[in-house]
């Protein structure tokens, strides 16, 4: 973000990929796959958050709304109505996208930008919350159980590593659109609204469709996170997939790693799921691992307000001159 | 190629801009001038669509683009740019012109390419890497010059670009302007430093308290006791004090 861009290091790409692949190989144990779901996912929210907040500066503080409105998407149709969960996987990506579609309409109409737009979404997650919790296809506050049938073509991957390899798939997708923005002119021009969308607009960008394009795409990948975590868990409440945690989450690994970069969230999903997985193993505190990592985020304010790519892009430039 | 029509604009009970009429011919360098507060901005504002016109018309090209939003305008040929500078501020100096060239080219590499050239045109082609954030008052300028350009503008308007700039940085930049010109770009500039616009441009309008009060080539307008008196206050046409 800092220097003009250089053509896109393709080798840095595949390396990263190529480890990610051997991972559940080399830590083939279920807690090691496990940690490395957990740590893909919490990178896949949190990249679904960094492409609006980090790279188009529209900064949300209920981007859960998305993530749930895809949980209760797919998770209804499977029930209640019998769909294949494969089937369901699309139609959450276009309901976070409607909901996406629909918040930024609503607001960027009005020219709510800053924290008031923050405000506005998570005033929808938690209106949705709230309406899941008292109607009754959603279960209300009981939630709703998807019944255990392992079999991959019901999304229930007899073995974790089928749960791992899929959401490396959503992972490497959420990167190459994490990379495509960086290089791209739909880019370029979010980056100019994120600086300064007065000026943008003076320079003949439709500053209104690309807010809403860019939270479209945003709220359909936030989707596509929740279907992903109902078929993970079997489970999903209103609280679990509508609740502040999950909006604090995705926002915190892509501020930890690096907002509006394109392997900020993936950092920082990596560190949570490391601290959250330590913190379990060694107290039996609830939420601990958040209090650490809240901890860390003042330092990271404090003396790296990029992120901490930013720590590993200074110390990987020093080294070769 | 601009032609504005009585236009009005009100805030609340107060006329900032009073059945302003103006004409910017193709091809011409052409100046508003006024003392502070005399309503130079808004009136900017309202041609490129930041402000609502109350009445009155702006004619661009050939179509009416009253109450049309600002990118359409600024997509049809005519870009402002602002007396307080607007930086990409996050964003070098080459990614902020590449905005404004991204309006012209669809791929990067030729958005950066002609980027590079607008930069090296208005004399930032040895500072593209740095960060728009620590640039000087006179590079901010630059640059809010640049980064218009590289949208190949039609008509540019310039609010106050030599604002704050010594002597030296001004006639850097009256020689930037003179060469957009003759690149066939047509121009109209608020300014406030006499000088400047006396080199630069061929014809003037005397804004003051909203209205126009005198418009011609810029030796007569000088001249003209009432501008005089505008800018310098009641009796200042008596002395030889004339030359601001």
């Amino acid at each position: 973000m800092r220097r003009t861009p250089e053509p896109i290091a393709w080798t840095g790409h595949v390396l990263i990929l190529a480890v990610a692949c051997i991972f559940p190989f080399v830590f083939p144990s279920p807690f090691m796959v496990n940690f490395g779901v957990l740590a893909l996912f919490y990178a896949f929210i949190g990249q679904s958050w960094n492409i609006a907040g980090g790279f188009a500066g529209q900064l949300s503080f209920g981007h859960v709304v998305f993530f749930g409105a895809g949980a209760y998407a797919s998770t209804i149709l499977q029930v209640r109505f019998g769909v294949n969960p494969w089937i369901g996987l699309p139609v959450s990506a276009v309901a976070g996208g409607l909901v996406g579609w629909l918040i930024g309409y609503l607001s960027f109409r009005a020219g709510l930008r800053g924290s008031y737009f923050a405000l506005i979404t998570l005033a929808f997650a938690e209106m949705l919350r709230i309406i899941a919790n008292s109607v009754e296809i959603t279960g209300g506050g009981l939630g709703l159980l998807i019944p255990a049938k392992p079999s991959v073509a019901n999304f229930q991957f007899p073995e974790r590593v089928g749960f791992y390899f899929l959401i490396l798939v959503l992972v490497t997708v959420s990167i190459a659109i994490a990379i495509w923005l960086k290089h791209s002119r739909f880019g370029a021009q979010l980056a100019a609204i994120r600086e300064n969308e007065d000026a943008a607009r003076a320079l003949g960008i439709n500053v209104f469709s690309e807010k809403l394009k860019i939270l479209i795409l945003s709220g359909a990948l936030g989707g596509i996170g929740g279907c992903f975590f109902s078929q993970y868990f079997l489970y999903i409440d209103p609280i679990i997939v509508f609740g502040v945690d999950k909006s604090v989450e995705m926002l915190l690994v892509s501020m930890i790693g690096g907002a509006g970069t394109v392997y900020g969230p993936l950092i920082g999903a990596v560190l949570l799921a490391a601290i959250s997985d330590t913190a379990r193993v060694v107290t039996n505190i609830q939420g601990l691992s958040l209090v650490i990592y809240g901890g860390l985020l003042i330092l990271i304010i404090a003396f790296l307000p990029n992120g901490l790519i930013d720590l590993i892009q200074r110390l990987t430039k020093r080294r070769p001159k | 190629m601009l032609a504005v029509n009585n236009l009005t604009k009100r805030f609340g009970g107060l006329t900032a801009v009073d059945h302003a009429s103006l004409i910017v011919p193709e091809g011409k360098i052409i100046a508003l001038i006024g003392p502070n507060g005399a309503g130079k901005t808004t009136l900017f504002a309202c041609i490129a669509g930041f402000l609502s016109i109350d009445e009155g018309d702006v004619q661009f090209l050939t179509t009416s683009v009253k109450g049309r939003p600002v990118h359409e305008i600024a997509r049809l040929g005519m870009v402002r740019t602002f007396q307080i500078t607007q930086p990409f501020s996050r964003l070098t100096v080459h990614e902020n012109i590449a905005v404004g060239a991204f309006q012209r080219y669809r791929h990067r590499k030729e958005a950066f390419a002609y980027a590079h050239e607008i930069a090296q045109q208005v004399g930032m082609g040895s500072i593209l890497e740095l960060p728009a954030a620590g640039l000087t008052v006179a590079m901010r300028k630059r640059l809010e010059l640049a980064r218009t350009l590289a949208t190949a503008p039609k008509l540019l308007l310039l609010d106050e670009v030599m604002a704050g700039l010594n002597p030296t940085e001004i006639s850097e930049i009256v020689d930037v302007i003179k060469n957009i010109r003759a690149q066939g770009v047509t121009i109209l500039l608020i300014e406030h430093v006499m000088q400047a616009v006396m080199g630069l441009s061929e014809y003037l309008y005397v804004l003051s308290y909203g209205k126009i009060i005198a418009e011609g080539p810029p030796a007569d307008v000088v001249r003209n006791p009432i501008v005089v008196e505008a800018y310098l206050g009641h009796g200042a046409t008596g002395g030889d004090s004339g030359h601001a």
